[in-house]
C-alpha cells in the first residue's frame, strides 16, 4: 500500500533531521575548544577545523537544503503515482469482492443453496480474465461449486481480506479472498488472482526505486551547483575585502553586470569603500598639514630656547626669546583648539547647544565688536539693516563663524575698502553674507579654501592657521546649510562669502521640538541655489 | 587670599603656587581628589583651583559636587585639559564658578582667581555707584562723570567701563572682557578688544592729566588710580 511507504521515507527524513541536529551541535562544541578537543578524541585539529568549516559553511547549507526540498518534492510526486496506480488497483479489487459476494448473496436469498452453486459456475465459466475465484463448500468441506481445489488453510474469519498464495492448475499465484459464511454451515469464499497486479506493484517499486536513486543523484549535484554560485559570489567580495583589510584601498568588488542583488551589494561596499578612501584620504591630508603647521612652530619655538641658551649674553635677550617661544607655543595651542572644535562640530555633537537665536541682533553685536576694528584699519564695515531673522542655531559657534569671515575680510581689505555685512531671509532659508573688496582668491584656491589647514597663495604673508573657513564650513553643516566663496566678479575685486543656514521651522513644528528637546532638526533638505550676491 | 590648590601634575602645581605666592596669596596644596577634598571640606578657603583629572579616585568634578552638596559657597575655578564645550558646560554644571583650559597663561588664571576671590567676598547689595579716583559712574541714570565733567559712551563702552569700574585695581584679561562684556566664548584672531578699550581711553583718559586705563604686559588691562 501506498502508507507504509510515505511513513518509510517519513523515516529517512527522521533521519536527515538527526543528522542535521548533530551538526548544530558539533557547532556548539566547536565554540568551546576544550570541550571540542574532548569530544574529537584523536582527530588532527587541522582535520577537525576543515569538518568545523564544513558545517558553518553557508553554502553547503544552502546546498543541502535546495537538495532535500528537492528531494522531499520528488518523494510527495511518486508517492501520488503510487496510489494513483497501484492503490486504485487494490481498491478496485476489492471493490468487485464485495460486489460478488453480494450479488452472490441475492442469488442465496432467492433461490437458496442450488441458485448459488449455478451461479457460481456460471460465472466461473463466464470469467473471461480466468482472475475470479470462487469456492462453495458443504460443511463437511465437500467442494459444492468453484474454481480453487480446496479451502485454504487459515480462512476462518469472514471479516478479513486475506492474501494467499494459491497454486492453480500447476501455477502459484497470489489471491485476494474473502470468506463468508452461510446458513446451515456451508462456507463462500469469493476472491481475485492479483498475480498481474503483484508483478505490476514490483514494476513499479522498482521504478520508482530507480527514479529516486536519479532524483537523489540529480539533488546532489544541484546542490554541488548551488553551492559553487554561490562561493563564486562570495568569494569576490571575500577576496576584495580581504585585500583592503591588508592596505590594498584600491581594489573594488568586480560587477557582474546583471544588476542582481550580488551586484547590488557590490555596489553599496563599492560605494562604502570608496567613501572610506576618501575619509582616509582627508585624514592623511590633515595629519601631513598637522605634522607641517605644528611641527613649524614648535622648531621656531625651539630653535629659539636652544640659541637664547647658547648665545643669549644678557638676561634681557633671554627673556625676549622665552617670551617669543611662548607666543609660538601659544600659535600651536590655538591650532589644537582650533582643529579639536572643527572636529567636535563636524561630528555633530554640538546639536544638544542648539536654540531658538535671532540672528539680525547677533550680526548687529558683532558688526559693533569689528565696526572698531575696521576703522581703526581706516575700512568700513557696513551693516545692511534686516528685519529680525529668527533661528535655530548654536549662537557661540555662529558668533565665531560670522567673527572668522569678518577677520578674514578685514584681514584681506585694502586700505580705505568697505566690507558689507548682512543677512537675508530667503524662504526657509537664512543667508549671512560678507563682502570684501580686498585681493579675492583665485578661482581654483576657492573650491578648496575651507580645506583645514588650505592657505591661498596670496596669503602666505598674512598671519593664520588655515582653519578660519573650515570651521565656517563644519558650522554651515552643522546647521543643515552651505557655505559658499566666489570672486564678486563684474570686474570689482574682492570675494563674497555666503552662509547659508536653515531658518526658523513653522511654529507648529516649534512646539514639537519645545516638548521633545532632544529632537534636532537634520540636514534633510536641499540647499537652494545661490542668487547672485547684493 | 588663601587659595587651595588642586592639581596632580607637579610642574604645573609648583609653578602655579610659585605664582600665586609671589602675587601674596597663601596657598595650599593637594595632588589628589581624596587629599583635596579633605582640605576643601575641614579648612576655609577664599578660592578653590581644581584640576578636573586626578588620581586618588575623586575626580575634580566629583569633588566640586561633594562640596557644593555640604553647602560650601567657596569660589572654584576648574582647571582641564579638557576644552570641548560640552566639557566646560558639564564644568559649569558640577559648581565651578569659572573654567580655564590648558594650557593656560599664568597671568590669566591669576587674573581670574582674582576676579573669583572678590566675587567671593560678597558685594554689599547691588551697588548703584561705581567710583574710582575721580571717575565715577551711576548705574541707575547710567551717567559717567570724571572730575564732574560728563562723559558721553556708548552702551557697550559703558559696560566695558562698567567691568572694569567693578574690577578696578585687579589685571582684567582680554578674554575676560570678552566674556563678561561681550558675552563671546572664543579666541578673535584680531585684537578687536584692544581696538575698543583703546577708543575708551579717548573718551575716559584722553582728555585728562592722569590716565587710570593701564595695559598690563602680557596680560591685559588694570583701571587703578595711581
Amino acid at each position: 500500500m501506498a502508507l507504509p511507504a510515505l511513513f518509510g521515507s517519513g523515516g529517512r527524513k527522521g533521519g536527515n533531521l538527526g543528522a542535521g541536529s548533530q551538526a548544530i551541535s558539533g557547532q556548539t562544541l566547536a565554540a568551546h575548544p576544550h570541550l571540542s578537543s574532548a569530544a574529537a578524541g584523536p582527530a588532527s585539529p587541522g582535520a577537525r577545523s576543515r569538518r568545523n568549516d564544513l558545517i558553518r559553511s553557508a553554502s553547503l547549507r544552502l546546498a543541502l537544503v535546495y537538495a532535500v526540498l528537492f528531494m522531499l518534492s520528488a518523494i510527495v510526486f511518486m508517492s501520488f503515482i503510487w496510489w494513483a496506480t497501484v492503490g486504485l488497483l487494490e481498491r478496485e479489487v476489492d471493490a468487485a469482492i464485495v460486489a460478488d459476494a453480494r450479488a452472490l448473496s441475492e442469488r442465496w436469498a432467492d433461490g437458496g443453496l442450488p441458485a448459488l452453486a449455478d451461479s457460481i459456475r456460471q460465472r466461473v465459466a463466464s470469467n473471461v480474465d480466468d482472475d475470479a475465484l470462487y469456492l462453495m463448500v458443504a460443511p463437511g468441506g465437500a467442494t459444492i461449486a468453484g474454481n480453487l481445489a480446496a479451502w485454504p488453510d487459515g480462512v476462518t474469519r469472514s471479516d478479513v481480506t486475506y492474501q494467499l498464495r494459491i497454486s492453480r492448475d500447476g501455477l502459484r499465484s497470489l489471491a485476494e479472498v474473502e470468506a463468508f459464511a452461510l446458513p446451515g454451515g456451508f462456507k463462500l469464499l469469493v476472491g481475485r488472482d492479483v498475480h498481474a497486479r503483484v508483478i505490476l506493484k514490483r514494476l513499479l517499486t522498482d521504478t520508482l526505486l530507480w527514479a529516486m536513486l536519479m532524483v537523489g543523484g540529480l539533488g546532489l549535484s544541484g546542490a554541488l551547483i548551488v553551492r559553487s554560485l554561490f562561493r563564486r559570489m562570495v568569494r569576490n567580495v571575500a577576496q576584495t575585502t580581504r585585500a583592503i583589510a591588508s592596505g590594498d584601498l584600491t581594489q573594488r568588488v568586480p560587477l557582474s553586470g546583471s544588476g542582481d542583488e550580488f551586484d547590488r551589494v557590490a555596489e553599496t561596499i563599492n560605494h562604502m569603500l570608496d567613501r572610506i578612501a576618501r575619509l582616509m584620504d582627508g585624514v592623511r591630508q590633515v595629519s601631513n598639514a598637522i605634522a607641517h603647521d605644528l611641527r613649524t612652530p614648535i622648531t621656531r619655538a625651539r630653535t629659539r630656547l636652544e640659541d637664547a641658551a647658547l648665545h643669549a649674553t644678557s638676561t634681557e635677550e633671554m627673556q625676549a626669546a622665552i617670551e617669543r617661544a611662548v607666543a609660538d607655543l601659544d600659535g600651536v595651542t590655538a591650532v589644537f583648539e582650533a582643529l579639536l572644535r572643527i572636529a567636535e562640530i563636524e561630528a555633530g555633537a554640538r546639536r544638544s547647544a542648539f536654540a531658538e537665536l535671532e540672528l539680525s541682533a547677533l550680526l548687529d553685536d558683532l558688526a559693533e565688536l569689528y565696526g572698531a576694528v575696521a576703522e581703526e584699519r581706516g575700512l568700513t564695515l557696513e551693516l545692511t539693516p534686516s528685519e529680525p531673522i529668527p533661528i535655530f542655531g548654536d549662537r557661540p559657534l555662529l558668533q565665531q563663524a560670522v567673527a572668522n569671515l569678518l577677520d578674514n575680510a578685514l584681514k584681506f581689505s585694502r586700505p580705505g575698502g568697505t566690507v558689507f555685512l548682512g543677512a537675508v531671509r530667503d524662504g526657509g532659508w537664512a543667508r549671512i553674507t560678507v563682502a570684501d573688496g580686498g585681493i579675492g582668491m583665485a578661482p581654483a584656491e576657492l573650491s578648496r579654501a575651507s580645506e583645514r589647514f588650505f592657505r591661498a597663495e596670496s596669503a602666505r604673508s598674512t598671519p593664520g592657521s588655515g582653519l578660519g573657513l573650515s570651521l565656517v564650513q563644519a558650522v554651515a553643516q552643522l546647521h543643515g546649510g552651505q557655505f559658499l566663496l566666489e570672486n564678486r566678479g563684474e570686474g570689482a575685486p574682492g570675494l563674497v562669502a555666503t552662509l547659508v543656514l536653515k531658518a526658523e521651522r513653522p511654529p507648529a513644528r516649534i512646539a514639537d521640538r519645545m516638548e521633545a528637546p532632544s529632537s534636532v532638526p537634520h540636514p534633510d533638505e536641499t540647499v537652494p541655489p545661490l542668487h547672485s550676491p547684493p | 587670599m588663601r587659595i587651595l590648590l588642586v592639581e596632580d601634575d607637579q610642574t604645573v602645581r609648583g609653578f602655579v603656587a610659585k605664582g600665586l605666592k609671589e602675587a601674596g596669596h597663601v596657598v595650599d596644596q593637594a595632588d589628589n581628589g581624596k587629599d583635596g577634598l579633605f582640605l576643601a571640606v575641614s579648612e576655609s578657603f577664599d578660592t578653590i583651583i581644581l584640576d578636573r583629572m586626578l588620581p586618588g579616585g575623586i575626580d575634580g568634578l566629583h569633588l566640586l559636587e561633594t562640596i557644593r552638596a555640604q553647602n560650601n559657597r567657596t569660589p572654584v575655578l576648574v582647571l582641564s585639559a579638557l576644552s570641548q564645550v560640552d566639557d566646560r558646560v558639564a564644568g559649569l554644571k558640577a559648581g565651578g564658578d569659572d573654567y580655564l583650559t590648558k594650557p593656560f597663561a599664568f597671568s590669566e588664571l591669576l587674573a581670574r582667581i582674582e576676579a573669583l576671590g572678590r566675587r567671593g567676598k560678597g558685594e554689599t547689595g547691588p551697588a548703584t555707584r561705581l567710583v574710582v579716583a575721580d571717575l565715577e559712574m551711576d548705574l541707575l541714570s547710567r551717567q559717567v562723570k570724571r572730575g564732574g565733567q560728563k562723559i558721553d559712551l556708548q552702551p557697550r563702552e559703558f559696560r566695558l567701563l562698567e567691568y572694569l569700574m567693578r574690577h578696578a585695581g585687579q589685571v582684567v584679561t582680554r578674554t575676560m572682557l570678552l566674556e563678561g562684556v561681550w558675552d563671546y566664548h572664543f579666541d578673535p584672531q584680531t585684537n578687536v578688544i584692544d581696538v575698543h578699550v583703546s577708543r575708551l581711553r579717548q573718551k575716559i583718559d584722553k582728555p585728562f592729566p592722569v590716565a587710570l586705563i593701564h595695559t598690563i604686559r602680557n596680560a591685559g588691562y588694570m583701571l587703578r588710580d595711581e
